[in-house]
């Protein structure tokens, strides 16, 4: 059943990304919280990060050659897969702690599992992302765990 | 407060959260991809849209529908407590032009750890469930 996974792209399977170091600004704060149309004060103004802030903040920035013609940059964690057509995909999000203007984040992402499931019309390849978040005195204050689904 | 400790004692499982609706435009869409700095084509060149991927118009970025899901329940919540964790993930595509509709409902207290599990969802404008999430809410101790 596990004819697409490799030996060499299973042991892909715990590479870890650089560490990301990024400020939280107001400013930044505040588009996301307009953009997402949310309607508390507090993160309108800024005092205060909403959820999923984080996804913003640590969003690859790249240069535009390093993007494909479809406007994506590509993930450097990842390896090749044998399928490539992204399906939906899951987030498994924990708030340790409440992130305001002013705090530095370090973001670490480890690629945790890779594994292969029959669906219904043939093979698909999972794989799973985590992502910690901590700030500058080593406390946790996001982790995040991402799932895709290849067909 | 003992405010907090009325409110968790008056929960019950089965109790419906109403969210809001969403009608999300190509401006709206444009905004959340630059704060992300998404320059996927699918989120905000329509032809490409359309013609290379086949979707029926510009596609609504999933993590957005996941934002959502939080709005809905901190906007129940209230200064009450905090949102400690959320499993979530986007089933159905959703494109501009569609009316989503967010709400949720309680599934099971926890007095002890005055913990609330919420199953939430976000439906598109037929009543389908596009975006289905679990969220753990922690009510804030009492004084």
């Amino acid at each position: 059943m596990s004819g697409l996974l490799s030996e060499q792209l299973l042991s892909t399977i715990g590479r870890k990304s650089e560490l990301r170091r990024e400020i939280v600004t107001r400013r930044d704060i505040r588009k996301y919280a307009v953009a997402t149309d949310n309607r508390q004060r507090k993160y309108l103004d800024g005092d205060e990060a909403p959820p999923m802030f984080h996804v913003a903040l640590f969003w690859d920035v790249v240069e535009l050659w390093q993007l494909t013609p479809d406007g994506v940059s590509i993930d450097g964690l990842l390896p090749k897969f044998p399928l490539e057509k992204a399906m939906a995909g899951g987030l498994k999000i924990e708030y340790h702690k409440p992130i305001y203007p002013g705090d530095w984040l370090t973001s670490m992402r480890t690629l945790t599992d890779i594994y292969e499931k029959q669906g219904r019309s043939g093979s698909l390849i999972f794989y799973e992302v985590v992502m910690d978040i901590v700030n500058d005195d080593g406390d946790l204050v996001i982790l995040e765990k991402t799932t895709r689904i290849l067909r | 407060m003992a405010g907090n400790l009325d409110r968790f004692a008056g929960l019950r499982v089965g109790e419906h959260i109403q969210g809001r609706e969403y009608s999300p435009d190509n401006v709206q869409l444009m905004l959340y991809n630059a704060a992300l700095w998404n320059a996927h084509r699918i989120h905000f060149d329509e032809p490409y849209a359309k013609k290379a991927e086949g979707y029926p118009g510009l596609v609504i970025a999933g993590p957005m529908l996941g934002d959502w899901l939080h709005q809905c329940v901190e906007e129940w919540l209230g200064e009450d407590g905090q949102i400690f964790s959320i499993d979530y993930s986007n089933r159905v595509a959703t494109f501009v032009g569609a009316t989503l509709s967010a709400s949720g409902e309680i599934t099971a207290l926890r007095p002890d750890s005055r913990e609330v599990e919420i199953d939430a969802y976000i439906k598109n404008q037929f009543g389908e469930i596009v975006t289905p999430g679990q969220i753990l809410v922690r009510f804030a101790d009492e004084g």
